[in-house]
Protein backbone atom coordinates (compact mmCIF):
# COMPACT_ATOMS: atom_id res chain seq x y z
CA UNK A 1 0.00 0.00 0.00
CA UNK A 2 1.80 3.34 -1.20
CA UNK A 3 1.85 6.45 1.22
CA UNK A 4 0.51 9.54 -0.82
CA UNK A 5 2.99 12.55 -0.43
CA UNK A 6 2.32 15.78 -1.43
CA UNK A 7 4.97 18.22 -2.09
CA UNK A 8 3.86 21.89 -1.80
CA UNK A 9 4.82 25.41 -0.97
CA UNK A 10 1.74 27.71 -1.08
CA UNK A 11 4.40 30.07 -2.93
CA UNK A 12 5.16 29.57 -6.83
CA UNK A 13 8.97 28.93 -7.78
CA UNK A 14 10.63 27.78 -4.29
CA UNK A 15 11.01 24.37 -6.18
CA UNK A 16 8.39 21.89 -5.11
CA UNK A 17 8.74 20.37 -8.97
CA UNK A 18 12.28 20.03 -8.95
CA UNK A 19 11.90 18.38 -5.16
CA UNK A 20 9.17 16.08 -6.66
CA UNK A 21 11.24 15.14 -9.39
CA UNK A 22 14.45 14.96 -7.02
CA UNK A 23 12.76 12.77 -4.19
CA UNK A 24 10.84 11.06 -6.40
CA UNK A 25 13.81 9.67 -8.69
CA UNK A 26 16.13 9.06 -5.16
CA UNK A 27 13.40 6.73 -3.78
CA UNK A 28 13.46 4.67 -7.08
CA UNK A 29 17.33 4.74 -6.78
CA UNK A 30 16.32 3.29 -3.32
CA UNK A 31 14.85 0.27 -4.57
CA UNK A 32 10.93 1.49 -4.37
CA UNK A 33 8.46 1.63 -6.46
CA UNK A 34 7.48 5.23 -7.10
CA UNK A 35 4.84 7.31 -8.92
CA UNK A 36 4.91 10.88 -9.05
CA UNK A 37 1.99 13.21 -10.29
CA UNK A 38 1.98 16.28 -11.71
CA UNK A 39 -1.35 18.42 -10.30
CA UNK A 40 -0.52 21.63 -11.91
CA UNK A 41 -3.39 21.47 -14.63
CA UNK A 42 -2.61 24.41 -17.65
CA UNK A 43 1.05 24.49 -16.45
CA UNK A 44 2.33 21.39 -16.56
CA UNK A 45 6.54 20.78 -15.89
CA UNK A 46 7.24 17.78 -14.33
CA UNK A 47 6.75 16.07 -17.43
CA UNK A 48 9.49 18.43 -18.35
CA UNK A 49 12.18 18.26 -15.96
CA UNK A 50 11.99 14.81 -15.87
CA UNK A 51 12.66 14.42 -19.69
CA UNK A 52 9.48 12.74 -20.64
CA UNK A 53 7.65 15.95 -22.34
CA UNK A 54 7.84 14.18 -25.70
CA UNK A 55 6.50 10.84 -24.24
CA UNK A 56 3.15 12.61 -22.90
CA UNK A 57 -0.29 10.87 -24.33
CA UNK A 58 -2.52 10.90 -21.88
CA UNK A 59 -2.70 12.51 -18.65
CA UNK A 60 -4.72 12.74 -15.45
CA UNK A 61 -7.51 14.17 -16.91
CA UNK A 62 -7.93 11.70 -19.34
CA UNK A 63 -7.59 9.36 -16.37
CA UNK A 64 -10.06 11.01 -14.43
CA UNK A 65 -12.58 11.42 -17.09
CA UNK A 66 -12.18 7.55 -18.36
CA UNK A 67 -10.52 8.31 -21.81
CA UNK A 68 -7.55 6.71 -20.87
CA UNK A 69 -6.93 3.70 -18.10
CA UNK A 70 -4.29 4.26 -15.60
CA UNK A 71 -1.44 2.26 -17.00
CA UNK A 72 -1.97 4.01 -20.75
CA UNK A 73 -1.04 7.53 -18.98
CA UNK A 74 1.60 6.44 -16.34
CA UNK A 75 4.95 6.95 -18.27
CA UNK A 76 7.71 5.10 -16.90
CA UNK A 77 11.34 6.44 -15.96
CA UNK A 78 13.76 5.50 -18.97
CA UNK A 79 16.73 5.60 -16.69
CA UNK A 80 14.55 3.72 -13.58
CA UNK A 81 12.39 1.05 -13.79
CA UNK A 82 11.09 1.50 -10.82
CA UNK A 83 9.42 5.46 -11.51
CA UNK A 84 6.44 6.49 -13.22
CA UNK A 85 5.41 9.86 -13.76
CA UNK A 86 1.46 10.85 -14.49
CA UNK A 87 1.45 14.00 -16.50
CA UNK A 88 -1.72 16.85 -15.76
CA UNK A 89 -3.50 17.99 -18.45
CA UNK A 90 -1.98 20.95 -20.55
CA UNK A 91 -5.04 22.12 -22.33
CA UNK A 92 -7.99 21.33 -20.75
CA UNK A 93 -10.36 23.41 -17.98
CA UNK A 94 -8.72 22.86 -14.31
CA UNK A 95 -12.94 22.12 -13.34
CA UNK A 96 -12.32 18.85 -15.09
CA UNK A 97 -10.22 17.57 -12.28
CA UNK A 98 -13.22 16.31 -9.67
CA UNK A 99 -12.64 15.12 -5.89
CA UNK A 100 -14.15 12.17 -7.05
CA UNK A 101 -12.19 11.30 -9.48
CA UNK A 102 -9.02 12.44 -7.68
CA UNK A 103 -9.60 9.65 -5.08
CA UNK A 104 -10.20 7.20 -7.46
CA UNK A 105 -6.81 7.64 -9.32
CA UNK A 106 -5.29 7.47 -5.81
CA UNK A 107 -7.18 4.63 -5.10
CA UNK A 108 -6.33 2.40 -8.00
CA UNK A 109 -2.42 3.76 -7.64
CA UNK A 110 -1.69 3.33 -4.10
CA UNK A 111 -1.82 -0.97 -4.68
CA UNK A 112 0.21 -0.46 -7.45
CA UNK A 113 2.96 1.57 -5.84
CA UNK A 114 5.34 1.89 -2.69
CA UNK A 115 5.06 5.60 -2.93
CA UNK A 116 3.02 8.40 -4.85
CA UNK A 117 4.20 11.96 -4.61
CA UNK A 118 1.74 14.54 -5.73
CA UNK A 119 3.23 18.04 -7.09
CA UNK A 120 1.04 20.57 -6.13
CA UNK A 121 0.96 23.76 -8.03
CA UNK A 122 1.41 26.82 -6.25
CA UNK A 123 -1.62 29.00 -4.75
CA UNK A 124 -3.96 27.89 -1.94
CA UNK A 125 -7.02 27.04 -5.10
CA UNK A 126 -8.75 24.01 -5.83
CA UNK A 127 -5.77 22.66 -7.47
CA UNK A 128 -3.58 22.79 -4.40
CA UNK A 129 -6.17 21.82 -2.16
CA UNK A 130 -7.26 18.41 -4.25
CA UNK A 131 -3.09 17.63 -4.54
CA UNK A 132 -2.92 17.95 -0.95
CA UNK A 133 -6.52 15.64 -0.17
CA UNK A 134 -5.98 12.64 0.08
CA UNK A 135 -1.94 12.84 1.03
CA UNK A 136 -0.98 11.03 4.32
CA UNK A 137 2.03 13.06 4.68
CA UNK A 138 3.38 16.67 3.43
CA UNK A 139 6.47 18.26 2.19
CA UNK A 140 6.32 21.60 2.81
CA UNK A 141 9.07 23.58 0.19
CA UNK A 142 10.15 26.37 1.88
CA UNK A 143 12.91 28.71 0.80
CA UNK A 144 14.45 31.18 3.76
CA UNK A 145 12.70 34.09 2.67
CA UNK A 146 9.92 36.01 4.09
CA UNK A 147 7.47 35.57 1.40
CA UNK A 148 7.62 32.06 1.03
CA UNK A 149 7.96 31.50 5.21
CA UNK A 150 4.60 33.30 5.38
CA UNK A 151 3.02 30.96 2.66
CA UNK A 152 4.53 27.47 4.12
CA UNK A 153 2.58 28.99 7.18
CA UNK A 154 -0.74 29.46 5.68
CA UNK A 155 -0.51 25.99 3.62
CA UNK A 156 0.24 24.45 7.10
CA UNK A 157 -3.01 25.56 8.56
CA UNK A 158 -4.51 24.51 5.08
CA UNK A 159 -2.88 21.27 5.21
CA UNK A 160 -4.22 20.90 8.91
CA UNK A 161 -7.84 21.96 7.86
CA UNK A 162 -8.84 20.82 4.51
CA UNK A 163 -7.17 17.47 3.93
CA UNK A 164 -9.14 14.24 4.13
CA UNK A 165 -6.79 12.63 7.37
CA UNK A 166 -7.55 16.67 9.24
CA UNK A 167 -10.94 15.95 8.56
CA UNK A 168 -11.06 12.41 9.62
CA UNK A 169 -9.39 14.01 12.92
CA UNK A 170 -5.75 12.49 12.15
CA UNK A 171 -2.34 14.20 11.73
CA UNK A 172 -1.18 14.31 8.73
CA UNK A 173 2.26 14.25 8.67
CA UNK A 174 4.81 17.45 7.71
CA UNK A 175 7.78 18.09 6.89
CA UNK A 176 9.86 20.97 5.88
CA UNK A 177 12.56 20.92 3.33
CA UNK A 178 14.42 23.83 3.02
CA UNK A 179 15.67 24.62 -0.26
CA UNK A 180 18.21 27.47 -2.21
CA UNK A 181 20.21 27.91 1.08
CA UNK A 182 22.87 29.62 1.23
CA UNK A 183 25.08 28.59 4.66
CA UNK A 184 27.41 31.19 3.97
CA UNK A 185 24.33 33.77 4.00
CA UNK A 186 22.73 32.66 6.76
CA UNK A 187 26.00 32.49 8.75
CA UNK A 188 26.81 36.24 7.68
CA UNK A 189 22.94 37.14 9.11
CA UNK A 190 21.80 38.15 5.49
CA UNK A 191 19.36 35.31 5.60
CA UNK A 192 17.21 33.36 7.64
CA UNK A 193 18.49 30.24 9.61
CA UNK A 194 17.53 27.02 9.50
CA UNK A 195 16.49 27.40 13.09
CA UNK A 196 14.39 30.61 12.23
CA UNK A 197 12.80 28.57 9.63
CA UNK A 198 11.93 25.90 11.62
CA UNK A 199 11.38 27.86 15.09
CA UNK A 200 8.66 30.30 13.19
CA UNK A 201 6.79 27.18 10.76
CA UNK A 202 7.33 24.57 14.33
CA UNK A 203 7.19 21.70 11.70
CA UNK A 204 10.03 19.08 11.50
CA UNK A 205 12.85 19.61 8.86
CA UNK A 206 13.20 16.73 6.17
CA UNK A 207 16.36 18.14 4.88
CA UNK A 208 18.23 20.87 3.59
CA UNK A 209 18.79 21.99 0.00
CA UNK A 210 22.07 24.05 -0.58
CA UNK A 211 21.44 26.51 -3.82
CA UNK A 212 23.45 25.11 -6.53
CA UNK A 213 23.79 25.11 -10.17
CA UNK A 214 23.50 21.71 -10.47
CA UNK A 215 19.25 22.03 -10.34
CA UNK A 216 19.53 24.56 -13.24
CA UNK A 217 21.57 21.77 -14.67
CA UNK A 218 20.00 18.85 -14.03
CA UNK A 219 16.34 20.56 -15.15
CA UNK A 220 18.16 22.31 -18.49
CA UNK A 221 18.76 18.32 -19.61
CA UNK A 222 15.57 17.19 -17.67
CA UNK A 223 16.93 14.76 -15.57
CA UNK A 224 16.25 14.90 -11.74
CA UNK A 225 18.99 16.26 -10.21
CA UNK A 226 19.90 12.80 -8.13
CA UNK A 227 20.54 10.81 -11.30
CA UNK A 228 22.06 13.79 -13.49
CA UNK A 229 24.78 14.49 -10.69
CA UNK A 230 24.35 12.05 -7.62
CA UNK A 231 27.57 13.43 -6.29
CA UNK A 232 26.53 17.35 -6.06
CA UNK A 233 25.28 18.42 -2.76
CA UNK A 234 21.67 18.69 -4.07
CA UNK A 235 21.57 15.17 -5.09
CA UNK A 236 23.13 14.57 -1.95
CA UNK A 237 20.68 16.59 -0.03
CA UNK A 238 17.44 15.11 -1.72
CA UNK A 239 18.94 11.84 -1.18
CA UNK A 240 19.18 12.16 2.39
CA UNK A 241 15.97 13.73 2.59
CA UNK A 242 14.19 10.90 0.62
CA UNK A 243 15.83 8.27 3.37
CA UNK A 244 14.36 10.24 6.18
CA UNK A 245 10.72 10.00 4.43
CA UNK A 246 10.77 6.37 4.69
CA UNK A 247 11.74 6.35 8.39
CA UNK A 248 15.54 6.41 8.02
CA UNK A 249 17.61 8.46 10.64
CA UNK A 250 20.07 10.08 8.98
CA UNK A 251 22.10 12.71 10.42
CA UNK A 252 21.16 16.25 9.29
CA UNK A 253 23.83 17.38 7.06
CA UNK A 254 24.37 20.86 4.90
CA UNK A 255 26.25 19.78 2.05
CA UNK A 256 28.02 22.28 0.14
CA UNK A 257 30.53 22.23 -2.76
CA UNK A 258 33.63 23.11 -0.42
CA UNK A 259 32.73 20.03 1.99
CA UNK A 260 32.26 17.92 -0.79
CA UNK A 261 36.04 18.69 -2.76
CA UNK A 262 38.01 18.47 1.19
CA UNK A 263 35.71 14.78 0.92
CA UNK A 264 37.72 14.32 -2.05
CA UNK A 265 40.71 15.10 -1.15
CA UNK A 266 40.64 13.17 1.68
CA UNK A 267 39.00 10.37 -0.23
CA UNK A 268 42.02 10.34 -2.60
CA UNK A 269 44.66 10.49 0.44
CA UNK A 270 42.77 7.64 1.88
CA UNK B 1 28.62 51.35 1.27
CA UNK B 2 30.29 52.84 4.10
CA UNK B 3 30.41 50.57 8.13
CA UNK B 4 27.10 50.99 8.51
CA UNK B 5 25.61 49.73 6.10
CA UNK B 6 27.53 46.55 6.29
CA UNK B 7 25.92 46.62 9.35
CA UNK B 8 22.48 47.06 8.61
CA UNK B 9 22.83 44.29 5.82
CA UNK B 10 24.27 41.97 9.17
CA UNK B 11 20.96 42.92 10.90
CA UNK B 12 18.56 41.61 7.89
CA UNK B 13 18.07 38.06 8.86
CA UNK B 14 17.28 39.13 12.60
CA UNK B 15 14.55 41.89 10.89
CA UNK B 16 13.26 39.49 8.84
CA UNK B 17 12.48 36.67 11.47
CA UNK B 18 10.86 39.37 13.91
CA UNK B 19 8.24 40.44 10.78
CA UNK B 20 7.68 36.99 10.61
CA UNK B 21 6.98 36.29 13.83
CA UNK B 22 4.48 39.29 14.28
CA UNK B 23 2.81 38.75 11.29
CA UNK B 24 2.19 35.22 11.38
CA UNK B 25 1.12 35.70 15.46
CA UNK B 26 -1.54 37.91 13.62
CA UNK B 27 -2.53 35.47 10.79
CA UNK B 28 -2.95 32.38 12.84
CA UNK B 29 -5.54 34.20 15.11
CA UNK B 30 -7.32 36.02 11.68
CA UNK B 31 -7.67 32.22 10.78
CA UNK B 32 -9.43 31.05 14.38
CA UNK B 33 -6.00 29.56 15.45
CA UNK B 34 -5.91 30.36 18.85
CA UNK B 35 -2.70 32.69 20.08
CA UNK B 36 -2.36 33.48 23.45
CA UNK B 37 0.69 36.55 22.38
CA UNK B 38 -1.62 37.62 19.62
CA UNK B 39 -5.12 37.84 22.22
CA UNK B 40 -2.65 39.40 24.79
CA UNK B 41 -1.41 42.40 22.16
CA UNK B 42 -4.87 43.11 21.15
CA UNK B 43 -6.02 43.35 24.66
CA UNK B 44 -3.32 45.70 25.81
CA UNK B 45 -3.71 47.66 22.62
CA UNK B 46 -7.33 48.02 23.33
CA UNK B 47 -6.89 48.93 27.13
CA UNK B 48 -3.97 51.29 26.29
CA UNK B 49 -6.24 53.05 22.99
CA UNK B 50 -8.78 54.01 25.67
CA UNK B 51 -6.54 56.76 27.69
CA UNK B 52 -4.58 57.75 24.33
CA UNK B 53 -4.61 57.73 20.43
CA UNK B 54 -1.73 55.53 18.93
CA UNK B 55 -0.08 56.27 16.07
CA UNK B 56 1.18 53.25 14.51
CA UNK B 57 4.85 54.97 14.22
CA UNK B 58 4.46 55.06 18.29
CA UNK B 59 4.62 51.56 18.65
CA UNK B 60 7.34 49.16 18.57
CA UNK B 61 6.01 45.55 19.05
CA UNK B 62 8.49 42.35 19.51
CA UNK B 63 7.47 38.92 19.71
CA UNK B 64 9.44 35.80 20.20
CA UNK B 65 9.01 32.06 20.33
CA UNK B 66 11.26 29.46 21.48
CA UNK B 67 11.25 25.44 22.65
CA UNK B 68 10.39 26.96 26.05
CA UNK B 69 8.95 30.65 26.05
CA UNK B 70 7.81 33.16 24.39
CA UNK B 71 7.88 36.93 24.77
CA UNK B 72 5.82 39.96 24.08
CA UNK B 73 7.49 43.30 24.77
CA UNK B 74 5.61 46.40 23.33
CA UNK B 75 6.78 49.94 23.16
CA UNK B 76 4.54 52.78 23.45
CA UNK B 77 6.28 56.02 22.28
CA UNK B 78 3.88 58.86 24.61
CA UNK B 79 4.07 62.27 23.18
CA UNK B 80 4.11 65.07 26.25
CA UNK B 81 1.09 66.62 24.42
CA UNK B 82 -0.81 63.29 24.65
CA UNK B 83 -0.65 63.17 28.15
CA UNK B 84 -1.85 66.60 28.68
CA UNK B 85 -4.72 65.47 26.83
CA UNK B 86 -5.04 62.25 28.90
CA UNK B 87 -4.80 63.65 32.03
CA UNK B 88 -7.51 66.50 31.59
Amino acid sequence: MAKVVVITSGKGGVGKTTSTAALGAALAQAGKKVAVIDFDVGLRNLDLVMGAERRVVFDLINVVQGVAKLPQALIRDKRLETLWLLPASQTKDKDALTEAGVAGVIKEMRGKFDWILCDSPAGIERGAQLAMRFADAAVIVTNPEVSSVRDSDRIIGLLDSKTQKAEKGERIEKHILITRYDPNRALRGEMLSIDDVLEILSTPLLGIVPESEEVLRASNVGSPVTLSNPASPPARAYADAASRLTGENVPMAIHSERRRFFGKLFGRAA
Amino acid sequence: MNLFSLWRRRGSAPVARERLQILLSYERSARGESNLLSILRGDILAAVSKHLTIDQDNIVMRMDRDATLSTLEIEIVIPHAEMKLAAS
